[in-house]
């Protein structure tokens, strides 16, 4: 996984809630069966549409996503996190996440910061009014700004320590695991008989 | 103090825990399908790793398989490899494979119940949201992602931050015409979508003990759309009586160890929830959603809301969107609703049971002329079950298609899809955008509101059938 530390890109406003995983990639995009090529399914439906965000020249480049509550939401399809990575971006700012899909993002490398409402509709406000401005988010320091002077815009934002981390670090989370196998061991040992096999 | 169920099943399954890191919980059972596994795979090929444990973890075919023409090949190349991708890995792997054509192939939240690989007490996990339906049985059973596929082929084990605990306490009787669906569905609605979010929920009182093993998993089957990590229900005689004699329960001694061992998993009367929901089972009544997520719906003798009934922001935003996308003007009763199509199956309601109401309920009347009616049973063995007990002839003669079993239309992987604008009374478990096919218009329903539905060509009660 690559490590992520700081980043500054151009944001794109998205300007709804509840973007659940069926809208970030259809489910007639999820057939591959590799780890790339997803960006074509990315928000399929509305990409269509002249007058969406990423369809706005000065949001061509976008790598950060600005979006409102429970994104993320619905299916574990992590083909949602690799389709935004596939796409470009690094980095999705909101006021709440749908839980798998946060997950699948700190396992592969997609900063998922959580702030408060008020912050997120501040960028969509500073991006509308100065389109392609860029936004940072210093992991080290956990904060997202954008904007400068009377119009800047500057927060915390929230990350559990463990998936920072493992992100400033670009751990995989299968080596950690195994440097505990005798833990696995240890427990497997324990288990009772009755629970079920397939085999 | 004393624990809940939920804390129960977490602290018997902890490997490590240590400061400033999630648990490291260790997996009993891990379900596979052809969807979110092929990158897993090939995860543990690059890096040289066997599956830990093949003999905790079973596949099946569910999302992409069509429904007619089952001798054939898959006739999408795209959704073929996809499944021939899972049936190499399976057998480079030493993974049990129910592929397609075979006795025990289904849904895969179907089929880990009906061999009696789901049993109290134990972890579930597969990449697919709706796992949590096997925490009926009072298992801690949640989605997770493909890394999280590969880490627990890998190792047997997820890393997880403990979630907060929530009890929804459900008192009352629901009333005839109502059932599990219209339950839950009330529930999300109230809650909304992000409700759930950050808690492991335990469905309990009268309302949720009186309920079969199948509508207790249609409840926690639909915890993951109010945001919920799991849901549960405590073991009882319900649960031990569904198990029994099941290919893969306990027999013998080791039965009435288990049996005892489960009984000991029950939320001790002196634990603690962070946060208490309590709902009035007698005061359900048929829903439907409107809109396009599982929260937006209301009881079938509701109108359409307007966006200017609700009073966050972003709620008057995201209804006004929805009754865009779903071509609905605020004020019309929901039960003038004209529906194209009804999709009788998925995770969510495609057991025998679902089937045997629907059929009992249309056994002598028609599906509407300008309707179409789609039966898709969850699994080979619903299928031959229903067949058996004549509710295939039962359907088909109320003019139904009875279809072969799998996913089908609650996802549109397979052909199954809707066709833009076309509308849909779907017993499944999501009415997002585009789901049931680009443009397609969804509202979710129990199985006694799809055939009231399907036969009036409205939206409607069973109650609305007496006279028909």
């Amino acid at each position: 996984m690559e490590k992520f530390t700081t980043h500054t890109g151009v944001a794109a406003p998205l300007r709804r809630s509840n973007v659940d995983t069926d809208q970030i990639i259809p489910a007639e995009y999820l057939k591959r069966v590799t780890r790339s090529g997803f960006e074509d399914g990315l928000f399929a439906a509305w990409r269509g549409d002249p007058d969406f965000v990423l369809n706005h020249p000065a949001f061509a480049g976008a790598s950060v996503l600005v979006a409102g509550p429970d994104f993320g939401t619905g299916s574990s399809r992590e083909h949602a996190v690799w389709a935004l990575q596939n796409y470009g971006f690094r980095a999705v700012v909101a006021p709440r996440f749908g839980d798998i899909f946060r997950g699948n993002s700190g396992k592969s490398g997609l900063l998922t910061a959580q702030v408060e409402e008020k912050t997120v509709i501040a960028i969509w406000d500073l991006l509308d009014t100065a389109p392609g401005t860029e936004v940072t988010l210093d992991l080290l320091e956990r904060t997202v700004s954008a904007g400068v002077g009377l119009a800047q815009v500057r927060d915390s934002f929230d990350i559990d320590d463990y998936t920072r981390w493992r992100l400033l670090e670009g751990l995989d989370d299968v080596a950690i695991t195994l440097s505990h196998a005798d833990d696995i061991d240890t427990y497997e040992a324990t288990r009772p008989s009755y629970k079920p096999a397939t085999l | 103090m004393g624990r809940t169920l939920a804390e129960k099943v977490w602290d018997e399954h902890v490997v490590r825990r240590a400061d400033g890191e999630p648990d490291l919980l260790y997996i009993d059972l891990h379900l596979i399908h052809e969807v979110t596994s092929p990158q897993a795979f090939d995860g543990l090929r690059l890096s040289g790793r066997p599956v830990r444990r093949p003999d905790l973890t079973i596949a099946t075919e569910d999302h992409n398989i069509p429904t007619t023409d089952l001798d054939k090949p898959i006739a999408d190349l795209v959704s073929r490899t996809q499944v021939e991708t899972l049936r190499r890995n399976c057998e480079e792997f030493g993974v049990r494979l129910h592929p397609m054509g075979d006795i025990d192939q289904g849904i895969v939240h179907i089929i880990g119940p009906q061999l009696g690989l789901t049993q109290p007490g134990m972890t579930v996990v597969c990449g697919d949201s709706h796992t949590s339906t096997h925490g009926a049985f009072g298992a801690l059973a949640f989605g997770i992602g493909t890394s999280e596929v590969e880490h627990v082929l890998a190792t047997q084990t997820v890393p997880q931050t403990k979630p907060k605990t929530m009890v929804v306490t459900v008192v009352g009787d629901l009333r005839d015409g109502t059932s599990a669906k219209d339950l839950v569905l009330t529930l999300i609605a109230q809650e909304t979508t992000g409700g759930g979010q950050g808690y492991i929920v335990e469905y309990r009182g009268d309302a949720i003990s009186a309920l079969s093993m199948e509508a207790r998993m249609t409840i926690c089957n639909m915890s993951i759309e109010w945001g919920a990590k799991a849901g549960l229900i405590a073991p009882d005689e319900k649960t031990f009586d569904f198990l029994h004699g099941r290919e893969h329960a306990p027999r013998g001694v080791d039965w009435d160890a288990a049996v005892e061992h489960w009984r000991s998993l029950a939320t001790d009367d002196d634990a603690a929830f962070d946060k208490e929901v309590v709902l009035d089972a007698a005061a359900v009544e048929p829903f439907v959603t409107w809109g396009t997520n599982p929260g937006q719906g209301a009881p079938l003798s509701a109108d359409v809301p307007s966006p200017e009934d609700f009073a966050e922001p972003n709620q008057r935003v995201a209804a006004q969107r929805a009754l865009e996308y779903m071509g609905l003007t605020a004020g019309t009763p929901l039960r003038d609703i004209a529906v194209d199509t009804v999709f009788l199956g998925s995770c969510t309601n495609g057991r025998i049971e679902d089937l045997r109401t629907a059929a009992a309920l249309i056994e002598g009347r028609r599906v509407a002329g300008s309707t179409r009616m789609l039966v898709v049973p969850g699994s080979v063995r619903v299928r031959l079950q229903a067949e058996q007990e004549g509710l295939d002839v039962i359907f088909k003669r109320a003019g139904a298609e009875w279809r072969g079993a799998g996913c089908s239309m609650c996802l549109g992987m397979n052909p199954d899809q809707l066709a833009p604008g076309e509308r849909c009374a779907s017993t499944s478990n999501r009415n997002f955008e585009g789901r049931q096919g680009k443009g397609g218009r969804t509202h979710l329903v129990s199985p006694e509101v799809a055939v009231a539905t399907g036969v009036l060509g409205h939206l409607a009660a069973p109650s609305d059938l007496a006279t028909v």
